[in-house]
């Protein structure tokens, strides 16, 4: 009976003392997770299929998140949320966080909140789940967005799904889901100060490519993974769907406990692999010997060091979003950037309020991290996806012409960040940092000793 | 599913993302809502870099002017088709602007189940790269049964993979009609 953990997490979801790779077999959700893009196209296809009085199979189960589209003026966008919100309240889901400055039927450009720790809204929705407890180690989670992933950071079973496999969780409580073959990721030795988990994700998708682990999972260990706080791991798990992965995860430990422990009361029980568990393949790195890596236009599979690109010349350097934006992130750029002036036009995006309250909280070198950042010369906006998914033009960041992009996002397709022929490098926040300072593409060493 | 599909096939290159497919600015539009969702017809395939799009030649519009649908109704791709988001508009788009079956050598596993699951368009796998076998406009042929694609134009003819555990799933037009006939709903 060996399995992965990957492998034990579905056949207890299941009802099965075993599952093998390539079986199809029907799990039970312990949470769906929904944002205000997916979200009005999920809840047509619920109403269509149960009915409109149906009720939710679980109200304690859903998760809802208004978080791609918020600081617009575009009135579809608004509508949306309107129609997040209404179902929310007549269905009596009880885990929304409301955008409040945006009222029924407003019109025009929001105001953001004013005070970060004193609104229901969150934003970003993969940074929302667990600091809110959403996510535990052993469950299995599903979200209607691709970067859903995340969350086997958590030691969990996390994965995204489109609106009808939404819809029918939301109905049933269930879904069919085949059971992938796992890719084993080993790291080995300290952390550089100049690396950051950035760095280790966009090394593996750089080495097995873009679809590398299509339709896989990832299990992701060795002890320097291991060494990362939960921001890190998350940012590596976030990424495992840009190698095509059914899910990427890290296995639960004192760490994550701790962090879980300190956000939920719920009971939960961690899974790990079987020690001689079977892998579809594994890979094995020293993390003394990776450089600060950056993915090039336009695919995340497109990987070089930082150093090999240090003639590229920049129009703008982007540090937010779910893999980048986090609380650790915004510490790892403000090392780089405190008393200095950024060379470019900086974006600082926070993934959530939390993060957004966490930049007044935290200090490097005796000043807050929003007093580093205005110093610099940053442009810092409210929490949300923003310009990581491009979004209507009149998003935070946009790239509207075809320009250079230094980003610490997820992805770097034509379009990705806006305009069809803008140029996106994804890097860590250090060597987004960096880049900000000289206007090329900037190796962290430069900086950091 | 027809047991015999015929169409003009639309012909892209490998890695074909969802943001290509249907840009993410488009996403405020609700496809619960019928006149709004005949607009991810009229966007499908836009955010496709002019050159790629309509192989060999490229710069061939998938959906021209004002139209909201497209006079190709097969989709002829290479690797990793649909990767990138999770959004259910890229099938939806497609089938919105006409597209019936999509033929590629791999997908991405989100958008293969977005497809079969909303039961939008039947994404048939290929063993052999196809891309450089057709030129964009050509007219085809599909024995879905069979799984074999015929260029009307060249009169060549290709196996396509089976399409395996999602057969029945395609063939009762989705997981929600799937579920309903083995009894689950």
């Amino acid at each position: 009976m060996v399995m992965t953990i990957t492998e034990k997490i579905l056949a207890g979801h299941a009802g099965k003392n075993k599952v093998s790779p390539g079986e199809n077999v029907w799990v039970h959700v312990d949470v769906l997770m929904s944002n205000d893009v997916i979200a009005p196209q999920m809840i047509g296809i619920f109403e269509e299929h149960f009915g409109p009085d149906a009720a939710v199979w679980d109200t304690d189960k859903v998760v809802m998140i208004p978080d791609h589209y918020i600081f617009t003026a575009d009135p579809k966008a608004h509508r949306n949320i309107d129609i997040m919100r209404e179902f929310v309240a007549r269905k009596g889901i009880r885990h929304y966080y409301d955008a409040d400055f945006i009222p029924p039927g407003f019109e025009g450009m929001p105001q953001p909140y004013s005070d970060p720790t004193k609104t229901p809204y969150m934003g970003v929705c993969h940074v929302t789940l667990p600091q809110k407890g959403h996510t535990r180690p052993g469950e299995l989670l599903l979200g209607t967005d691709s970067h859903t992933c995340t969350h086997g950071a958590f030691g969990q079973f996390a994965s995204g799904i489109g609106s009808t496999d939404g819809a029918f969780v939301m109905g049933t409580g269930k879904l069919w889901l085949k059971v992938p073959p796992t890719l084993k990721f080993i790291f080995n030795g300290e952390m550089p100060p100049y690396l950051m988990a950035k760095d280790l994700i966009l090394h593996i998708i750089g080495h097995i490519g873009h679809d590398g682990a299509t339709y896989m999972a990832m299990e992701i260990t060795g002890p320097t993974v291991m060494s990362l706080n939960m921001d890190e791991r998350m940012t590596i798990c976030n990424m495992a769907i840009e190698a095509g992965g059914k899910n990427g995860i890290i296995p639960a430990d004192e760490v994550t406990l701790e962090y879980v422990r300190s956000r939920t009361d719920k009971p939960f029980e961690t899974v790990d692999a079987d020690a001689d568990a079977e892998y579809a393949g594994v890979y094995e790195w020293d993390a003394s010997k990776i450089e600060p890596t950056v993915a090039c236009p336009h695919s995340p599979g497109n990987g070089a060091t930082a150093r090999e690109k240090s003639d590229v010349k920049i129009d703008r350097s982007y540090i937010g979003s779910c893999t980048g934006g986090k609380t650790t992130d915004f510490i790892a750029a403000a090392t780089v950037l405190a008393g200095k002036t950024v060379k470019v036009d900086t974006y600082i995006v926070p993934a959530t309020t939390e993060v957004d309250a966490d930049m007044d909280r935290c200090k490097v070198g005796g000043k807050t991290l929003r007093e580093i950042f205005s110093a610099a010369g940053c442009k810092i906006g409210p929490a949300s996806c923003a310009a990581c998914l491009g979004g209507p033009v009149d998003t935070f960041g946009r790239a509207n012409e075809p320009i250079t992009v230094v980003s610490t996002t997820n992805r770097n397709f034509p379009g990705r960040m806006g305009h069809k022929e803008a140029r996106i490098y994804l890097a860590s926040p250090l060597t987004a940092a960096a880049s900000a300072l000289t206007g090329y593409i900037t190796d962290p060493r430069e900086y950091i000793r | 599913m027809e047991n015999v599909i015929r169409g003009k096939v639309f012909v892209l290159g490998d890695n074909i993302d969802t943001d290509q497919i249907i840009p993410a600015e488009y996403l405020s539009y609700n496809p619960a809502d019928a006149d709004e969702r005949r607009y991810f017809g009229k966007y499908a395939l836009i955010g496709v870099p002019p050159t790629q799009s309509g192989l060999p030649d490229g710069n061939i519009p998938f959906v021209v002017g004002d139209e909201f649908a497209s006079e190709f109704t097969v989709v002829i791709a290479g690797k990793n088709f649909g990767c990138g988001s999770s959004r259910e508009h890229a099938p939806l788009a497609l089938a919105e602007a006409g597209v019936s079956v999509v033929v590629a050598q791999s997908y991405a596993r989100i958008f293969y189940r977005n497809s079969v699951n909303g039961g939008y368009l039947v994404p048939f796998e290929t063993p052999n790269r196809l891309v450089e076998k057709f030129t964009t406009g050509d007219e085809i042929e599909i024995d879905t049964a069979a799984a074999v694609l015929k260029n009307l134009r060249t009169s060549e003819q290709f196996d396509l993979s089976p399409l395996g555990d999602v057969g029945p799933i395609i063939a009762a037009g989705g997981v929600f009609d799937y579920a309903k006939q083995e009894g689950m709903l």
